[in-house]
């Protein structure tokens, strides 16, 4: 059976949308909703190969400003020998590309970009067959070269003549044979990111750009506490501002619709709304008491081995200590944006969520509508790092359109992104252990207070305002990984209670819970190492499985390129008003992948309390390696994004709102205070490809506490680190 | 009362009628004149995103009145550079990959490129100075930095 067939419709359906986007106008045709696969076992749901032989590569992974869209092309380009040129990528359009689940997790290459690879490989076998069969040659004696196959005689048969502009057929081979190392040419190479130039010239189409004929302009109108009802409306006091269409109310949402963004602007800040009380926030210098006090849902083990209570009974030292990780905001660069349009009874949304597939059903569920009358299509906005409000945007627009029945875009106000989108959660760790006389660490328990959730759909604030139908869960993302330890102790313990509640709608940000556990696993750890009197990175590496080569690996290389001096902490010398030390820390992300060690060197002043990073140096192995370009920028943001959360970011609120709402309340990382950073990769081209986009944040607070330590013998087990908080711990010194 | 502002954006004179002359620029580029090169960011005048030049100098345009834009010359990333011809910050973004996500490198390349008018061969402490009110949440900082010093390098 032909594994090929004849889909022009399709193919002249999807190169419409294409240009029509690069142009920034609407796709003309809608028809093309459900004429292509995207079931994620079909190959065709992943490529297919145009009338001129490039092949346009589906994903259901989407590029929130990572650069993981040239990763694909690479994969796809290498798989296939075409040129990158030759590659177009269609991203998060529920109608064209798989639902390889949402672009969270560190997973875009190390599942999606497989899934493709394999696709992809599995293409260039098709295309081998009929190519043999065409050329009456063995298929094992062709090879292809920019899209073209080439028989040992030299006779040719290009992609164009075998498949150009039908569609593929056959199902995914997980196993059809990929490209050895020592025959890649575009995998494994530092390619430039093809998204650059358009976003240097001022050429790239943001979501925030993207404009449809008859578009208006829609703001919503938060209300001033989270639990605040609508007792009226006076839609009067904006009747004197020029093209405002509609004020829109259901329940507690509400928004207004305007000709044009200024009048929507003007308008939400101008409607008079009587809003009832609501103080139901907890106070926040108590916020640690409160999660203490939160009823728990669930308890969740999530390793045991020994009997690590009696273990630390027993030891002839016993240490225990509590570390709280603040509530953060995403703050994106760019407020959230959407645009919504009904016709005919469907809903096309254009939005920058990370989980187009999800927020399909989402809106479908709130908008009582079936969910094949929903297409979502996935459009960059600016830099996500997590579930941040873009999903809440779509909702704010469909709803709005729905009421004017002309398509809609939203964009949030600052104060609505800082306000409003959903926040990293207080993360709190108790943890205790015990050393025997030579220093080894015979027993290790923790004890996280975490909310309940894992990484489902994060509900709609429309529809939570609105008394919409939502699913009412918790998601806080997966934030139990990494509780359990890389190490190995002969007694440990690690538990996790899952919380009913948490003050504010939760959502993951950038390696959710991964990074909180790790900051209070691996300071704790250098709290062991300073009370056996160990340098801590021989410490670790004694602790270390011995079966563990990468783990040790990754240690070893941090050591050489920090040129880490061995010796325990705290240093003896503490003079003058600036102190200066070095900590270390080691992370197995999820205990199964991306090995990761970090060196953090840091300037205290003792007088302020300030402390200021100088370098920061970072070994990393996450097996084969597509773009070590991308790599490294990925590396380097979760670093710098990470100092800003460990240093500066915190959340303020009263008993009813956020108060931080602005970039002066909300305070992160500026030039001046970013380190030097030193970057090592470890790359393993006959491993499989993990995570980037998220493991290296891991290692930063923790890095950070141990090296204040390291200067001034100070444990800062609270983030984040601010000025006050090291004056108030240096002066009980 | 609307009122039409006269001004030139990149070399082209362009007039737009708003209702209200107190309306930031930042709209009229956008939404009137149809340049996206400047993003909305905060709407106060704290992250940079937005920046354009003014008669040469950096400005935050969604804290600029389109009203006290008549008359004046602006450019904007747009008009700085083509694919063709470059503005040399331009080419060293492209060089030094100083871009993630590309919201805030609107700002970014903007400012350097104003501050490298008055100061061509900048120190790397000033190039972090310079950008000190720019914000970038990406973490991509160190090649910014970079590609300004690369930029007045030539």
């Amino acid at each position: 059976m032909n594994a090929i067939i004849d889909r022009r419709s399709l193919l002249r359906a999807g190169g419409a949308m294409l240009v029509a986007f690069n142009l920034g106008l609407r796709p003309r045709d809608a028809a093309a909703w459900a004429e292509k696969p995207v079931a994620t076992d079909e190959v065709g749901a992943f490529l297919s190969i145009d009338a001129e032989g490039g092949a346009t590569v589906f994903v259901g992974k989407v590029d929130l400003g990572t650069g993981v869209r040239t990763g694909f092309m690479q994969i796809a380009a290498e798989e296939l020998d075409l040129p990158l040129g030759r590659i177009r990528v269609v991203e998060g359009d529920t109608a064209l590309t798989p639902d390889q689940g949402a672009t969270y997790g560190s997973l875009s290459i190390q599942n999606g970009g497989v899934q493709l690879r394999a696709a992809a490989a599995t293409a260039r076998r098709e295309l081998l067959r009929q190519a043999a069969e065409r050329l009456g040659a063995d298929a094992a004696r062709l090879r292809i070269e920019e899209g073209v196959v080439i028989a040992p005689d030299g006779r040719r048969a290009t992609f164009a003549e075998l498949v150009g502009g039908r569609a593929f057929t056959l199902k995914v081979d997980a196993n059809a044979p990929i490209k050895p190392p020592e025959a890649r040419r575009i995998v494994g190479q530092a390619v430039p990111r093809v998204d650059i130039p358009d976003k240097v010239f001022g050429r790239f189409h943001y979501v925030h750009d993207f404009r449809l004929l008859g578009m208006l302009h829609g703001r919503p109108v938060r209300p001033p506490t989270l639990g605040a009802t609508v007792e009226a409306v006076d839609e009067a006091s904006i009747r004197g501002i020029p093209g405002v269409v509609r004020v829109v109310h259901q329940g507690a949402f509400l928004g207004v619709v305007a000709e044009t963004e200024w009048a929507a602007i003007r308008a939400a800040r101008e409607l008079k709304v009587r809003w009832s009380n609501w103080a139901g926030l907890p106070e926040q210098a108590k916020l640690w008491e409160h999660v203490r006090a939160t009823p728990v849902a669930q308890v969740q083990v999530t390793s045991d081995r020994g009997n690590a209570a009696q273990a630390i009974q027993g030891a002839a030292k016993r240490l225990s200590a509590s570390y709280d990780f603040a509530i953060h905001t995403h703050g994106s660069m760019g407020p959230s944006c959407a645009v919504a349009e009904f016709k005919d009874g469907r809903l096309t949304s254009w939005s920058a969520s990370q989980a187009t597939h999800n927020l399909r059903k989402q809106l479908a569920m709130m908008l009582g509508l079936p969910v094949e009358q929903v297409r979502c299509i996935y459009m960059e906005g600016a830099g996500c790092y997590g579930r941040n409000g873009h999903e809440d945007a779509a909702a704010d627009a469909a709803l709005l359109a729905r009421a004017v029945g002309r398509p809609v875009r939203v964009q949030w106000m600052r104060a609505d992104e800082h306000g409003w989108d959903p926040k990293g959660p207080p993360h709190l760790v108790d943890l205790r252990a015990g050393l025997d006389a030579e220093g080894n660490v015979v027993g290790w328990e923790s004890e996280a207070f975490i909310p309940k959730g894992a990484g489902g759909n994060v509900d709609l604030t429309a529809a939570e305002l609105g008394g919409l139908p939502r699913e009412n869960q918790l998601n806080p993302g997966n934030i139990i990984h990494n509780l359990a330890v890389p190490y190995a102790f002969p007694a440990v313990k690690t538990v996790c209670h899952r919380l009913e509640t948490t003050p504010f709608r939760p959502s993951w940000i950038r390696t959710p819970g991964r990074m909180q556990n790790s900051f209070a696993n691996e300071a704790f750890l250098d709290e062991l190492a300073a009370e056996a009197g160990a340098d801590p990175l021989e410490f670790r590496l004694r602790t270390l499985p011995r079966d563990d080569p990468r783990g040790r690996e990754v240690l070893e290389r941090v050591a050489r390129l920090a040129k880490w001096q061995t010796r325990p902490s705290p240093q003896r010398v503490r003079e003058g008003e600036i102190l200066r030390g070095r900590g270390v820390t080691f992370v197995k992300y999820e205990l199964v992948r991306t090995y990761l060690a970090g060196v953090a060197e840091v300037e205290v002043n003792r007088r302020t309390g300030a402390i200021r990073v100088t370098r920061f140096f970072c070994t990393h192995d996450c097996g084969q390696i597509i773009n070590p370009g991308g790599v490294r920028s990925q590396i380097e943001g979760n670093i710098i994004h990470t100092l800003s959360r460990t240093l500066k970011e915190e959340l303020t609120f009263d008993r009813g709102a956020v108060t931080s709402l602005d970039w002066g309340s909300y305070q992160v990382i500026t030039f001046p205070e970013v380190p030097e950073i030193a970057i090592e990769l470890i790359d393993r081209p006959t491993e499989r490809p993990w995570g980037a986009g998220e493991p290296a944040a891991a290692i930063v607070p923790s890095a950070v506490s141990n090296a204040v330590f390291d200067a001034t013998g100070v444990r800062l087990r609270s983030v984040p680190f601010t000025p006050a908080k090291l004056r108030a711990a240096l002066q009980g010194v | 009362m609307s009122q039409t502002v006269s001004m030139t954006v990149n070399g082209r004179a362009v007039s737009v009628t708003v209702d209200q002359p107190q309306m930031p620029l930042l709209y009229a580029l956008r939404n009137d004149i149809g340049v996206t090169g400047p993003h909305f960011g905060c709407g106060l005048g704290q992250c940079g995103a937005c920046t354009v030049h003014v008669e040469g100098e950096a400005v935050r345009s969604c804290q600029m009145p389109v009203g006290e834009a008549a008359g004046k010359r602006i450019t904007t990333l747009e008009g700085l550079g083509t694919p063709e011809h470059p503005h040399p910050v331009q080419a060293a973004f492209i060089a030094e990959q100083a871009v993630q996500c590309g919201y805030c490198t609107n700002g970014m390349i903007m400012q350097s490129a104003a501050f490298l008018t008055k100061t061509p061969r900048p120190t790397e402490v000033q190039v972090r100075e310079e950008l000190a009110n720019n914000i970038c949440r990406c973490g991509t900082h160190p090649r910014v930095v970079a590609a300004v010093l690369r930029a007045a390098r030539g």
